[in-house]
């Protein structure tokens, strides 16, 4: 399956991203800029993290509004794999393509770590390489990771399964309600989450828990 | 409010730009004429401590800085060395310690914004980044909101900018109440045959101005960053740059993408005294001329004058000769990137550098001269100061379980990690080691095997009782760090923060610590590239602790070989490799003296060097030979620190046996030098040890890994969950204790 990867000033783990998808679909991403209103024809289009326009409105709030996301929202409503990480996850957010938000965390302070995470819906497109239950080991880098939704919100992504990941063990990093640690739509092809499984992906990183989750989201035979 | 270029030179006004009487008289002996207003700016910024080194530049110039590794040394943005297969590494140092006292987190954000820069520069994307900070005593009244402060900053500009923080130090003690210290340290990798300088070519080509705006911020700062602090400082505040680190990684990306496309002549980032010493610079290293056009400056304020301008410190700009066929190329990138991209002058042939705003010529100055004819001082030192051994007798007992467990959970012993969880230490997804071990370790991106490590270090108190051992012993220590992971030491940087050197036992401090570090650097092949010199770090006469910074760079030609700190397994040997006869003997200046009996006498530990380097490349042999499991070497708190922390690292025990003829107390606190707790899994132990023998290295075996305590000797068994909540538990009960 192919990917692209979006670009947008003051993201900063695109790298990190790109390497990951290479390493594990043998083929490198495309990369789409900030301006670009025509995506290549691809099964999965990555929003990785950082800290786009600086962060200084809202986190993502500004990246939302970029051309390229009228284009993504397209792709979405087209059936098209997004996947958004930490910053991607905020983006996804402000564009409205997932319900709730992201406040600040509760310590108010920028958190980087390694997390437990649970495995809360094994059958989605992205985590289909995982087991339902599974705890997995990931990296988190976030100031803004704090989960919120409304509680009617709150009570229909939890009936119809859309919380994929939950952080496990007592590891809730950042107040998010009900440990929720990544969201899918309910469509089921957009997924948010805070933490980077790009970052815990071959034995240099100290284990590859991260794998599964690109393996599932490109059709490629977990590793 | 706009200030007259025709401004009336008086002498309060000379000495308000930190110019000494006899300091006026020599810029009026090398033009000719009364400066103007704007000229008179330029000459503080140029020649003041910060900029020109005028106190240390006798003694800098015996460092060593050269080996067949180096590339460049210092005098460019950042020192290179090379690591092979037509890579290198581009590092530095720098110190932001004035304005992180006045505005911690901005400080402590453009510190780390500002040597970011230095490294990209010359074309090295940045893969790591530390930080060695320094803050008053804990029970001092500003200490808690300067951390709080200046660790959000470090995070807050890493963080978004992209660089993993893979090491640095924090330490509390009254001696910086007054003065913190933040020496910031970034490396980049970059192609060898790709470095970029600042030496400007070629006559009649345009002066490129990119990056962000100039506003006023920072307008005066390197000469606010060379005096002493008194209580005026809170009028300083206004000296202090503003951080934008979106900016800045933009930068970094167009920066990147234009030297691919060969447009780049040469590029100096706009830091200390920005505008003039960037554009004095390019000229004056390719014997050329500048001229300035003010007018077409990017400005973010309204009626800035041509002092103001010249004397900006806004963060995030860079100046560049470029090629004038590339233009159109070189604008649509920063275009792209959402930069200004301004042509602001010229270079030109007669060696002059005039700077023009509004149809005035403002500034009409010889360019060689400004920084060639700064002042240069050979300052009265004293006698190095040398401390009287303590008597062979003076041992003073105490719990050793109580101690062990008091250092453990002490201010400066505890674990660090409150800090470093607020700093992004994974990101580019190449870190191998995180804060916590010897050293961090970063994987060379684009490498199958290759890594590198890095180190920051210094003991200021040993610097203090003896300045020549004391800089050795920062050497040294920052070497045996880097070997403990395995790697070689290739060089290293150095940030030299001393008080006043206008007092003559200061610039002794300085001078002998140099010496010191010299020695250590010559004997140790680990040659100092780059650094960065911070004087006057004084408030009310009272000046800091002297604290040479050495921060190194080594390389693993392998990283499956590398070792850590904590305890492979149960049931190991463990051994101490470059023991004394009694494990331990010396007392003076150890955190045993001063932490549990409040004793801060004796000399500082001797630093053997050749004994240090025969014992390090050793281990690193041990180590590559994949002989050892778990290694740590012996610093502050001496074996039994380095050991509880092997434990706490790894929730595995150990029973330490000391011999018969040694003393418990000096064996297990002393902090004798070039000393390294090693483990060794049994079928290894003969090998090991024969290996020992056949190198001259004493390596006695002194216990074993295993059970949940950590048992020294006859002291009382402490289980090692007790020790790690204890070595967690400082930091964040400090911190939180605001609230």
């Amino acid at each position: 399956m192919k990917s692209a990867v979006v670009q947008l000033p003051g993201l900063n783990r695109d790298r990190d991203m790109i390497t990951a998808l290479t390493k594990i679909s043998g083929h490198a991403p495309k990369v789409v800029w900030q301006t670009e209103t025509e995506l290549p024809d691809v099964d999965l289009i990555v929003i990785p993290g950082g800290f786009s326009y600086g962060d200084y409105l809202r986190c993502g709030a500004i990246a939302a509004r970029m051309p390229v996301m009228q284009a993504i929202k397209a792709k979405a409503e087209a059936g098209v794999r997004v996947l958004g990480v930490c910053n991607g996850f905020q983006i996804l957010l402000e564009a409205g393509l997932l319900p709730g938000a992201l406040m600040r965390n509760s310590s108010l302070k920028f958190v980087c770590k390694e997390i437990k995470l649970e495995v809360t819906n094994a059958s989605t497109a992205f985590t289909g390489a995982y087991a339902k239950g599974q705890i997995i080991r990931c990296p988190i880098a976030h100031h803004d990771g704090n989960y919120f939704a409304d509680a009617e919100t709150l009570k229909r992504i939890e009936d119809q399964q859309q919380v994929v990941f939950r952080y496990a063990e007592g590891t809730n990093p950042n107040g998010s309600l009900n440990d929720i640690a990544g969201v899918i739509n309910e469509r089921g092809n957009v997924l948010g989450m805070m933490p980077h499984p790009e970052n815990l992906i071959e034995a240099a990183h100290g284990g590859s828990d991260g794998r599964a989750l690109f393996a599932s989201a490109l059709d490629v035979i977990a590793a | 409010m706009t200030i007259s270029n025709t401004r009336a030179i008086t002498p309060d006004l000379i000495a308000s730009h930190g110019l000494k009487p006899d300091e006026y008289q020599r810029i009026l002996t090398l033009i000719g004429r009364e400066p103007t207003f704007t000229e008179l700016g330029i000459f503080s910024a140029m020649w003041n401590e910060h900029c020109s080194y005028k106190s240390s530049k006798k003694w800098l110039r015996t460092l060593p800085t050269t080996g067949p590794q180096v590339i460049q040394g210092p005098g460019e943005n950042a020192g290179v060395v090379d690591i092979g297969d037509g890579d290198c590494v581009v590092f530095k140092m720098e110190s932001h310690n004035h304005p992180s006292y006045i505005e911690p987190y901005q400080g402590a954000a453009t510190g780390v914004g500002g040597i970011l820069r230095d490294v990209f520069t010359m074309g090295a994307r940045p893969i790591a980044a530390m930080n060695a900070l320094r803050f008053g005593a804990p029970d001092h009244a500003k200490t808690r909101h300067l951390v709080a402060g200046v660790v959000s900053g470090v995070g807050g500009y890493g963080n978004s900018f992209g660089v993993p923080t893979v090491g640095g130090e924090v330490e509390f003690d009254a001696r910086y109440n007054g003065n913190i210290l933040v020496n910031a340290f970034a490396a980049g990798l970059a192609k060898s045959d790709a470095i970029f300088l600042s030496e400007a070519k070629g006559v009649g080509l345009p002066v490129v101005y990119l990056g962000a705006k100039t506003g006023r911020d920072g307008v005066g700062g390197a000469t606010m960053a060379s005096a002493e602090f008194d209580e005026s400082i809170e009028e300083k505040r206004p000296t202090v740059q503003v951080g934008d680190p979106f900016t800045e990684k933009c930068l970094l990306e167009a920066c990147l993408e234009l030297m691919q496309t060969g447009a780049v002549i040469a590029i100096q980032d706009m830091g200390a005294a920005g505008l003039t010493c960037s554009a004095v610079e390019m000229g004056a290293k390719g014997d050329l001329g500048i001229e300035l056009i003010l007018d077409q400056v990017p400005v973010r304020e309204e009626r800035m004058t041509a002092y103001e301008m010249m004397l900006s410190e806004s963060q995030e700009r860079m100046l560049m000769v470029l090629r004038p066929e590339k233009e159109e190329e070189a604008k649509a990138i920063f275009v792209k990137w959402g930069l200004d991209f301004a042509i602001v002058g010229k270079t030109t042939d007669d060696l002059r550098f005039r700077v023009l705003h509004q149809g005035e010529e403002v500034a009409n100055l010889p360019i060689k001269e400004l920084g060639d004819e700064a002042p240069e001082y050979d300052r009265p030192w004293t006698p190095a100061k040398v401390s009287a051994p303590l008597a062979e007798d003076d041992i003073p007992e105490a719990d050793i379980a109580d101690a062990v467990l008091s250092l453990v959970g002490s201010a400066n012993n505890s674990s660090r990690r409150w800090v470093w969880e607020q700093y992004d230490t994974l990101i580019q997804g190449n870190s191998l080691q995180l804060p916590g071990g010897d050293a961090g370790v970063v994987r060379v991106e684009g490498h199958e095997t290759k890594a590198l490590a890095f180190s920051s270090d210094v003991t200021p108190r040993y610097v203090e009782a003896d300045p020549f051992e004391g800089g050795k012993q920062a050497v040294a220590e920052c070497w045996r760090n880097i070997t403990a992971t395995g790697a070689l030491p290739l060089a290293s940087t150095d940030n030299l923060n001393f008080g006043n050197p206008e007092r003559p036992e200061i610039m002794s401090q300085l001078v002998h610590a140099i010496k010191g570090i010299g020695e250590a650097c010559r004997a140790l092949d680990f040659p100092i590239v780059s650094g960065n010199v911070s004087l006057y770090n004084e408030t009310n006469g009272q000046g800091i602790l002297p604290t040479p910074t050495i921060a190194g760079v080594g390389i693993l030609p392998d990283w499956s070989q590398m070792a850590r700190i904590r305890f492979a397994a149960q049931g190991e040997t463990i051994l101490l490799a470059g023991a004394p006869d009694t494990l331990g003997s010396h007392l003076g200046q150890s955190v045993y003296l001063r932490d549990i009996h409040g004793r801060s006498d004796g000399p500082a530990p001797h630093v053997d060097l050749a004994h240090e380097r025969k014992v390090g490349d050793f281990v690193r042999g041990l180590i590559r030979d994949g002989l050892v499991t778990a290694i740590h070497d012996c610093s502050s708190g001496g074996l039994a620190l380095a050991v509880a922390e092997m434990a706490i690292a790894s929730g595995i025990g150990a029973t330490i046996t000391i011999p018969d003829t040694a003393q418990p107390i000096p064996a297990l606190f002393g902090e004798d030098q070039g000393r390294y707790v090693v483990t060794v899994a049994e079928q290894h132990l003969k090998a090991v040890q024969d290996k020992a023998e056949a190198a001259g290295v004493s390596m006695p075996v002194i216990g074993r890994t295993g059970g949940e305590n950590l048992k020294l000797g006859e002291a009382r068994p402490l289980s090692v969950e007790d020790l790690h909540d204890a070595h967690e538990a400082w930091f964040p009960n400090y911190m939180n204790a605001a609230e």
